[in-house]
């Protein structure tokens, strides 16, 4: 795996790309829209272990399939090209998502609890 | 050979529990393993229960297997997964830890799947890993080394197509060998160490996998693309509502096109056994209970077994497709607008086929309150008990043309009634949520499976275990409320001189003619008054018990007489709208309202159930007799 910068580098790399326009929240995604999982963060309680449980993790590719007929909802999300997740775009928004290709940003194999922007 | 006499003989079977995420196959390979029949369908939460069964390994040993509701962690989020902890902590009551845990997995979708794994390893219980799915992983070109795996993890794995017998054996032997290094029971009663995985250890988790998919992945598979396709268009934002109002239009008219046959010829068998039994029989009373009460009841109920079997077989084909979920997905946003999760759609759609699992199926749901709505609305949408009295009415009294070009009007308004099950309970949903039941909205989180070809087998196991519930049914219930009723509607005899037919003067006449007042004002006749009472109990019954009021009240020639002419001739077409919405809301079902006791823990909630829905049942019922009163229908 590249970009062994550690937390700083990550963070560094994560603060870029939100200043240059280059991330989105899941929820504002259109279908056909890809990206990589950079981060999960949710106030309310369980629905970031809920998100974490069914794969939504730092690192992992999603692509978004579909959307409902109204107000646009829920969201059909493939995650790494393997399970596709329906979901609503209020927890949808919880996950950040970055550009496909920037691998630098990936978590790295730490348990650093730090290591999630914040 | 049952637990209990294998505990007589003085040997506990080792018990073994069958884990995994839902969907991956733990039933249908709990099915294989023991020879059981559970239910098995494409979408998660099939599995609501704990279920066991027995069987003995190539190398002796008797061994009890669980099959477990499915679960994405072991930190339950709804009822059904709470019971799957329970077991596997061995925090169930009554119940001892199982003395192995065997965590099935989707092959095709190990990334995710494996993480449940871990959580598993964690307990430090003996423990097997099956790859399941394989031939559908193979069809791919996924290729995984079992034996990296079972290296990197230090447990036995085994990969599985969960419908054959390949790999089972290889899974049994693994469990042999487990056996025969820790015999059942090693002291270990229950695990009191657990804690729920907090958000970084999930993560923790997922490198884990990772890492270990990089050791054991030799070649990766094909994504899938069939599926693609279909949701492409199947979930489109125009296309994927109109395809699911579609299919469900077309479940209702095959209802009324493709049983016509079948009827028939079910309607001849009968017709043929009541003539040969008055022609062959002395009159007698054991004539009339025969002729009257039990083939002219029995015959008005057998006759709806094709048409609840072409119900059934729509419903499994979309249960077996994959399509459930898609329907739930289509729907969420419909459903959030009256406080539900898209996800009740699915307890929903099953309740066509029969109120109880459906209300058994709200355990998948997370939230207690979605919960408790879903639970409560159940009963509205039109199970097929209640098919026999719609279709009775209907070929009664809505002529059998079509309408805008072919489509047949019975089987529209068929259609509308069933909307009206469905729009009556999104609205009860609404109001409940607004006043009794309110609360937060509801995250969803729902898996959506890959498409699958329905197996023909599961379909016609599937069948069959339906034909057989509703035969027991007639043979049990009905008939014995039908011998119940006929006596009530022969005893005592007219008086000299009657006027009326002797039913009026029975038992049964008083009862009906009781309860006439209550229900004039929503049109029904005595003898309609005379067929509700015993269809509390079942609503079939209902149709059973007009067959034989009707047959009693009748002269000679009216018994041979289909039910359908003799109501056409003797009701208004208010009366039978009427009867119509009545049923619609009716709550007629005690088993239902028993299951709604045993889901909630509460007489309460299924003592309200009870009284909103007899309410709404007679509101509707009175408003539709005067308004097509009004309107000239009497
Ligand atoms: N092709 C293929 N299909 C399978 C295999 N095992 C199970 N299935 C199908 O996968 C679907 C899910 O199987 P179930 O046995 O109901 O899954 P489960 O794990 O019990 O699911 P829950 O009860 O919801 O947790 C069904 O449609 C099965 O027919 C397999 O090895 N190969
Ligand atoms: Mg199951």
């Amino acid at each position: 795996m590249d970009g062994h910068g550690g937390r700083e580098r990550q963070l560094f790399e994560l603060g870029r790309l939100v200043k240059a326009g280059l991330t989105q929240p899941l929820g504002l995604m259109r279908p056909g829209g890809v990206g990589r999982i950079l981060a999960v963060r949710s106030g309310e309680g369980d629905v970031e272990r809920g998100l974490l449980e069914m794969g939504f993790v730092e690192g992992a590719c999603v692509e978004v399939l579909h959307h409902g007929f109204l107000g646009r909802d829920p969201l059909a999300v493939r995650i790494n090209q393997a399970m596709t997740v329906a979901l609503r775009r209020g927890e949808a928004n919880a996950v950040l998502v970055g550009p496909l290709l920037n691998r630098a940003t990936d978590v790295e194999p730490t348990t650093d609890q730090e290591s999630r922007p914040s | 050979m049952t637990a209990g006499t294998l505990a007589a003989e003085g040997f506990r079977p080792a018990r073994i529990a069958l884990v995994g995420p839902p969907n991956s196959g733990k039933t249908t390979l709990f099915n294989t393993l023991t020879g059981g029949r559970q239910k098995t369908a494409n979408y998660p939460g099939v599995t609501v229960e704990r279920k066991s069964g027995l069987l003995k390994t190539p190398g002796g040993h008797p061994v009890e297997v669980l099959d477990l509701p499915g679960s994405y962690s072991l930190r339950a989020r709804s009822p059904d997964e709470a019971i799957t902890r329970d077991v596997v902590l061995g925090r169930q009551a009554r119940e001892t830890l199982p003395d192995a845990l065997v965590c099935v997995t989707d092959a095709t979708n190990l990334g995710q799947h494996l993480r449940l794994l871990l959580e598993l390893r964690q307990l430090g219980r003996p423990l097997i890993l099956v790859l399941n799915m394989m031939d559908i992983a193979q069809k791919r070109g996924c290729q995984i080394s079992t034996e990296a795996l079972s290296r990197q993890l230090g447990i036995p794995v085994v990969t599985t197509v969960a419908m054959r017998k390949h790999g089972v054996r290889d899974l049994l032997g693994q469990i042999d060998a487990l056996l025969n290094q820790a015999p059942a029971g090693d002291g270990v009663t229950a695990i009191s160490d657990w804690v729920e995985p907090s958000p970084d250890a999930i993560r923790a988790h997922h490198r884990e996998v990772e890492r270990l998919l990089q050791e054991a992945v030799v070649r990766e598979g094909a994504p899938e693309h069939l599926t693609r396709q279909l949701d492409r268009v199947l979930l489109h934002p125009v296309a994927g509502p109109l395809i699911l109002l579609a299919l469900l239009f077309l479940m209702f008219q095959a209802v009324f096109s493709w049983a016509e046959a079948p009827m028939d010829w079910i309607d001849g068998g009968m017709a043929g056994l009541q003539q040969w039994l008055s022609a062959h029989m002395e009159e007698s009373l054991l004539k009339s209970l025969l002729v009257d009460g039990i083939v002219a009841g029995v015959g008005g109920v057998v006759i709806f077994l094709p048409q609840i079997l072409i119900l059934f077989l729509f419903i499994l084909l979309l249960e077996d497709s994959g399509y459930m979920t898609r329907a739930a997905f289509l729907m969420d946003r419909l459903m959030s607008a009256v406080g539900l999760n898209g996800r009740a759609f699915i307890p929903l759609l099953s309740s066509f086929a029969c109120a109880i699992p459906g209300i058994m199926a709200a355990r998948t749901i997370a939230h207690p309150l979605d919960r408790l709505v879903t639970i409560l609305i159940a009963p509205l949408m039109t199970c097929s008990a209640r098919l026999p009295v719609y279709v009775l009415l209907i070929a009664a009294f809505v002529p059998a043309t079509t309408v805008w070009g072919g489509i047949g009007l019975q089987g529209l308004v068929m259609f509308g009634l069933y909307a009206t099950g469905i729009v009556g309970a999104l609205a009860v949903a609404g109001v409940l949520r607004l006043t009794l039941l309110r609360g937060d909205r509801q995250p969803l989180l729902m898996e959506l499976p890959s498409y699958k070809w329905p197996n023909p087998a599961n379909v016609l196991l599937g069948l069959w275990e339906r034909a057989k519930i509703f035969m027991r049914r007639i043979g049990t219930i009905i008939l014995s409320v039908l011998v119940i009723l006929w006596f009530l509607s022969t005893f005592p005899a007219a008086p000299e001189g009657a006027t009326e037919p002797a039913i009026y003067y029975s038992f049964a006449g008083l009862i009906g003619r009781t309860l006439e007042p209550l229900l004039a004002p929503i049109g029904f006749n005595w003898q309609i008054a005379i067929a509700l009472v015993p269809g509390l109990a079942a609503r079939e019954v209902a149709v059973a018990a007009l067959g034989t009021v009707y047959a009693l009240s009748g002269d000679e020639g009216a018994v041979t007489e289909a039910l359908t002419t003799t109501l056409a001739q003797s009701w208004t077409l208010a009366t039978a709208l009427s009867l119509l919405a009545w049923y619609v809301f009716a709550p007629q079902c005690l088993a239902t309202l028993a299951a709604v006791r045993r889901e909630t823990n509460s007489w309460r909630w299924a003592a309200f159930m009870f009284v909103y829905l007899m309410t709404l049942a007679y509101l509707a019922a009175f408003v539709t007799y005067r308004v097509a009163l009004a309107l000239g229908g009497g």
